[in-house]
């Protein structure tokens, strides 16, 4: 009889502390800069003990690609494989200055931490992150906003280049107006760990300088991006 | 509809109590009844006004740029400024020119600062409302060595602020998307260029987003009258809240 209370006590407190009932959650992620893009957003509901970026470490081939050129063919496949919810993106075109994207799901038992990511352009490799955040369990709305993050993968020598890992310079997806003829701010990435973006430098020179992109338009202050998540 | 309800009730009372009165007060044993109607109107008690009244503490944290005399405006609903939407001639005026006269008449009820905020400086602002304890605090100034810079808080809801509750925020910097960020001579009133404010010719993005900063000439951008002194980050305002009465 003490066992059978004792257990039963124990069960309890489990079931009290542990988030792991399934959530319907729909998300609202804003763009708040002036000026800046961002791809298509990965954002997926996992376990805790998973993790899509940690700041201070090396970022995964995966986030390297996310940061550099906006694929999430690799995160996409990660989160498969560990039973992660993805959020259905109703657009999958890039977010504009301001523009909002929504989305809903349940998340699975267990997959209690929502993680976003989507790179910043134009950049060499900047992204917007939220890391393994708490969904509450208590329905309601809640409001996160997220800084800027550099992936340390690439030096931010700000030319027009490639978005491949390996690939020098940044991607230059039609839609963005940028200079050319820059002759590279930098050649250095001197924290190789995911960090705060130090923020483009850009300069007034379209057709020369050391950077392609525009100093009063491309730049930004965190945070970055506003994430609305309602618990229904 | 409450309100109603109850001066039916007190007419029904009096009506009821009319006869056993006059009855009462007949002591040669003639009883009277007679059906005297007697409408007797009772107002609602008007009660005296309550004033709400809140402390707004504006705290300056940028390195050089003053702040416009703060708007301080109480409102029933709706919104100052959002990100993503135009912003109206009443938020230019005051993000371009640091003019605050047309976002106060927005308000049930407002208050303006008494002057410019200088960097580090702090001000406080009251406000008082009568009777009302639901209604939405914005909090407006302008960075007046910028082409169309501001900061402040959008529509606080002030449901929950019990007399003597305090709230304490900071807030990040926001662009009107109403002037084009040239930082040129001639285009900035503040201080550092004293230059033109307002001018209603929108040539910009034409929505309100967070501001990009500004580049100043110290970091390339050739043209600029503004200095590495006149760059900030987010957060540029401390802003506390309390309910005084």
């Amino acid at each position: 009889m003490n066992k059978f209370t004792k257990i039963c006590a124990a069960s309890a407190l489990v079931f009290a502390s542990s988030q792991t009932v399934a959530a319907d959650v729909s998300i609202t992620i804003q763009n708040l800069t002036q000026g800046m893009y961002f791809t298509p957003i990965a954002a997926v509901a996992h376990t805790p003990d998973a993790s899509l970026f940690e700041l201070g470490e090396q970022a995964s081939p995966e986030i390297q690609e996310m940061a550099e050129g906006g694929s999430l063919a690799g995160l996409t496949t990660i989160a498969t494989s560990i039973g992660a919810d993805v959020l259905a993106e109703p657009t999958a075109g890039p977010l504009g200055p301001t523009e909002s994207v929504s989305g809903t799901f349940t998340t699975a038992d267990g997959n209690s931490v929502l993680s976003v990511v989507a790179m910043i352009l134009p950049s060499n490799d900047g992204f917007i992150g939220l890391d393994n955040w708490s969904i509450p369990t208590e329905a309601g709305t809640y409001t996160v906003y997220l800084n800027a993050y550099d992936a340390g993968t690439e030096a931010n020598d700000e030319i027009v280049g490639g978005g491949a890992p390996g690939t020098p310079g940044m991607p230059a997806p039609p839609f963005l107006t940028l200079g050319t003829g820059g002759s590279g701010v930098t050649a250095e990435s001197s924290n190789t760990n995911v960090h705060i973006h130090p923020g483009n430098i850009g300069d007034d020179d379209a057709a020369g300088g050391s950077s392609d992109v525009t100093n009063s338009i491309h730049r930004w202050l965190n945070p970055v991006a506003k994430v609305t998540v309602t618990v229904n | 509809m409450i309100k109603r309800l109850k001066l039916t009730k007190k007419r029904l009372a009096i009506l009821v109590g009319m006869p056993i009165l006059l009855s009462a007060c007949s002591d040669d044993e003639v009883e009277v009844i007679k059906e005297v109607e007697v409408i007797v109107e009772v107002p609602a008690p008007v009660p005296e006004p309550v004033d709400v009244s809140y402390e707004v503490t504006v705290t300056n944290l940028t390195n050089a740029q003053p702040l416009s005399p703060v708007a301080v405006v109480l409102h029933a609903n709706g919104h100052l400024f959002s990100v993503g939407e135009v912003p109206s001639v009443d938020l230019e005026k005051l993000a371009e020119g640091g003019m605050n006269a047309g976002l106060l008449a927005l308000g049930e009820a407002s208050a303006t600062g008494a002057g410019a905020i200088a960097p580090g400086a702090s001000e406080t602002i009251s406000v008082t409302i009568e009777d009302v304890t639901t209604a939405k605090l914005s909090v407006v100034t302008m960075l007046v060595n910028t082409n169309d810079a501001f900061s402040g808080l959008d529509a606080l809801d002030l449901s929950d602020f019990a007399v003597g509750d305090s709230w304490t925020a900071t807030a990040g910097v926001y662009d009107a998307g109403t002037e084009v960020n040239t930082e040129a001579v001639g285009s900035i009133p503040g201080p550092a260029d004293g230059g033109e404010g307002f001018n209603a010719i929108r040539i910009d993005t034409g929505y309100v987003a967070m501001h990009p900063g500004v580049v100043t000439v110290d970091d390339g951008l050739s043209d600029s009258v503004l200095t590495i002194q006149h760059k900030f980050d987010n957060p540029a305002l401390r802003i506390m809240v309390t309910r005084i009465e």
